[in-house]
């Protein structure tokens, strides 16, 4: 009945204010053409689709002062901070808002992580984890992120050169970098520490991935064996060959949400309501988890997902792993210029 | 009106798109670049104006190194490119007629037809271990195992080599075309080698176009993104690649904007320099080609 009446209060809403266009800004998969059809043919409104990962969608918006888009789906670890710097994004109007389509834990997780001078910046989209992609037949010793030094792996590993690697290997080391989020020279004890473990294992790696498509391109053609990606990237790779899979690591996957955050400028604030609710419907929910291979956060959304996709979770993720899982904090303002400096310099080494 | 009213008009009209240009899409961009640059960061949202983002370039070695690899490995493609593409001009310029010139000319031609982007994902599958260089290998028996030929110097160096030449094949050609073969033959008729002729008739002609040939391979090389990034995995060092992740995943403008102002003056000073040891000069360079 609930869901009835969303869509009743959409339509009305679509044809009572002035079609508009939508500008997206956001990752691939999570706008799918079945979906933005449906939404085009209820409201009116038209959705111009611009994939993106959450450096560009920053550096994107703070080009422009938040404009040029009217959605923009960073992740809720990436709101805080630049809105602190650079003032992209604007408040939400939470009553403009269904939240009751939201799980409510998520919700409320993610408006207190993206909550900057008392106004709320984001609600929650989609979740998921970052971990290992394993090739159980040839690399079963890797548990772990560090695992991926190991000698008999060497040479046919892979991860990125991006801040997840510098978590992931804290934690697989023993160190708590979330805690130390708010100490800036505790922080940069953990980093270098982190900067001396991977300029170590940079003999043994095969070459930093930077896009999905590549890692597994080599992970395909088994020339990678082990590395660290996202769920997804295992559970599809797990379709064209059993053997990999995505695997929790022992000391936590790490996990994030995608959010929905107005841009400072956007110009369709209606149609960029209107989306918000729109998606968050169960059955859009479940044809955005088909298209984008991870669940979201809408109440009743899993339900109508694929079985096949449900028993690949159910495998990398007993109770345990999701328990474990480390949800990113808001990143202050600032640690990411020391991530930086500690990226270029494991970059450089030989 | 009168002629000289007449005239002026015709020349503001047909210096106001060039103006246009120089303008809007160059002198105020790196005004604007210029500025972001002098900018230091003192605290969220607290900027001040100083040279602090040019000293972190001279006092971390880190970066000073990526800058005189990026500038060697450039000079190295440059040279290698013009000792492949020397003999290949020659052969177009002088050696054929008609229309085997054309077809030839053409040829070097048609990889620029698909973007950088494919020629590169090309070398890719040629080079990678299970690409086809290593599978022809293994087929012939020169090799027993799977060969990586990516992912390193070299490749990044073939790549280079590979983007750049026709922009070397071209100002050869041209120069080479203009000069008379009668001279060459007066060479040989006074009886000097073929080196002789070489060294005192063909490259002191050539010597334009082998400038400006090299000047456009090192800019292009220097500035290149796409290639080192895709070939060179993990010890793909480029400052280009400095540049776009201090921009885009630093979230760091200011230094940002330091190299890329950097790049600028450093580049120039190096084709400078390369001009006085050549003993040309620009516009004569520009002028012959």
């Amino acid at each position: 009945m609930k869901i009835i009446l969303s869509t009743v209060a959409v339509l009305a809403l679509g044809t009572a204010a002035q079609a508009e266009t939508l500008r997206l800004l956001t990752w691939g998969g999570y706008a799918p053409d079945d979906v933005i059809a449906k939404f085009e043919a209820e409201t009116g409104h038209t959705v111009e689709v611009t994939k993106s990962n959450n450096e560009e969608m920053i550096a994107k918006l703070r080009a422009t002062n938040g404009g040029g888009f009217d959605l923009a789906q960073p992740s809720q670890d990436r709101i805080a901070g630049p809105q602190a710097e650079f003032g992209i994004y604007k408040p939400l109007d939470m009553a403009k808002i269904d939240t009751a389509l939201f799980i409510p834990s998520m919700l409320s997780a993610t408006e207190g992580n993206t909550t900057v001078d008392g106004a709320v910046y984001a609600v929650p989209h989609i979740w998921g984890t970052s971990g290992l992609v394993v090739n159980t037949a040839m690399a079963g010793s890797v548990k772990d992120y560090t695992d991926l030094c190991n000698a008999d792996v060497a040479g046919k590993v892979s991860y990125r050169l991006k801040r997840p690697t510098l978590i992931g290997f804290a934690y697989a080391m023993g160190l708590d970098p979330f805690a130390a989020y708010g100490d800036e020279a505790a922080y940069k004890d953990i980093i270098d520490q982190v900067e001396a473990k991977l300029v170590e294992c940079k003999a043994g790696v095969k070459t930093y991935w930077d896009g999905g498509d590549e890692l597994k391109n080599l992970m395909r053609s088994g020339e990678v064996v082990a590395s660290m990606a996202w769920d997804t990237g295992g559970w599809q790779l797990n379709d064209d060959n059993k053997d990999i899979t995505f695997v929790a690591p022992a000391s936590g996957a790490l996990g994030w949400i995608d959010t929905f955050a107005l841009p400072a400028r956007g110009r369709a604030d209606e149609a960029a309501y209107a989306w918000i609710n729109f998606v968050m419907q169960p059955e859009i929910a479940a044809m955005i988890t088909a298209s984008a291979g991870n669940f979201t956060a809408s109440q009743g959304g899993d339900a109508d997902v694929d079985e096949a996709l449900k028993a690949k979770y159910q495998a990398s993720f007993p109770q345990a792993a999701i328990d474990n899982i480390k949800w990113y904090p808001s990143v202050p303002a600032g640690l990411e210029a020391l991530e930086g400096a500690a990226l270029d310099r494991i970059n450089a080494a030989k | 009106m009168p002629v000289t009213d007449r005239s002026k008009l015709t020349f503001y009209l047909l210096l106001a798109p060039l103006l246009l240009w120089l303008v809007t899409l160059i002198i105020l961009p790196h005004v604007g670049m210029f500025i972001v640059s002098l900018r230091e960061k003192v605290g969220v949202r607290e900027y001040e104006t100083s040279f602090a983002n040019y000293a972190v370039f001279f006092n971390e070695p880190l970066y000073w190194n990526t800058f005189a690899r990026t500038a060697y490995m450039s000079i190295a493609s440059t040279v290698l490119t013009l000792l492949i593409g020397f003999p290949i001009s020659y052969y177009i310029a002088k050696l054929t007629r008609g229309r085997t010139k054309t077809t030839l000319f053409l040829m070097c031609l048609i990889p620029f037809w698909v973007s950088e982007l494919v020629r590169t994902f090309g070398w890719m599958i040629l080079l990678r271990e299970t690409g086809v260089f290593s599978g022809v290998l293994q087929y012939v028996g020169l090799a027993d195992a799977p060969v990586e030929m990516l992912y390193n110097d070299a490749a990044i160096m073939v790549g280079l080599v590979y983007t750049s030449m026709l922009f070397m094949v071209v100002p050869l050609v041209t120069t080479l075309d203009s000069l008379d073969d009668s001279l060459i033959e007066a060479g040989y008729d006074l009886g000097a080698s073929g080196f002789a002729i070489l060294r005192e008739i063909v490259i002191p002609h050539a010597m334009p176009g082998i400038v400006s040939g090299c000047i456009v391979v090192f800019m292009l090389s220097l500035g290149n993104y796409l290639t080192p990034i895709l070939l060179g995995g993990k010890d793909s060092l480029w400052f280009t690649g400095l540049i776009y992740s201090q921009f885009i995943t630093r979230f760091n403008w200011e230094l940002g904007s330091a190299f890329g102002f950097l790049l600028l003056g450093l580049s120039s000073l190096i084709v400078f320099v390369g001009l006085k040891l050549s003993r040309q000069s620009l516009g004569k360079t520009m002028a012959q080609t």
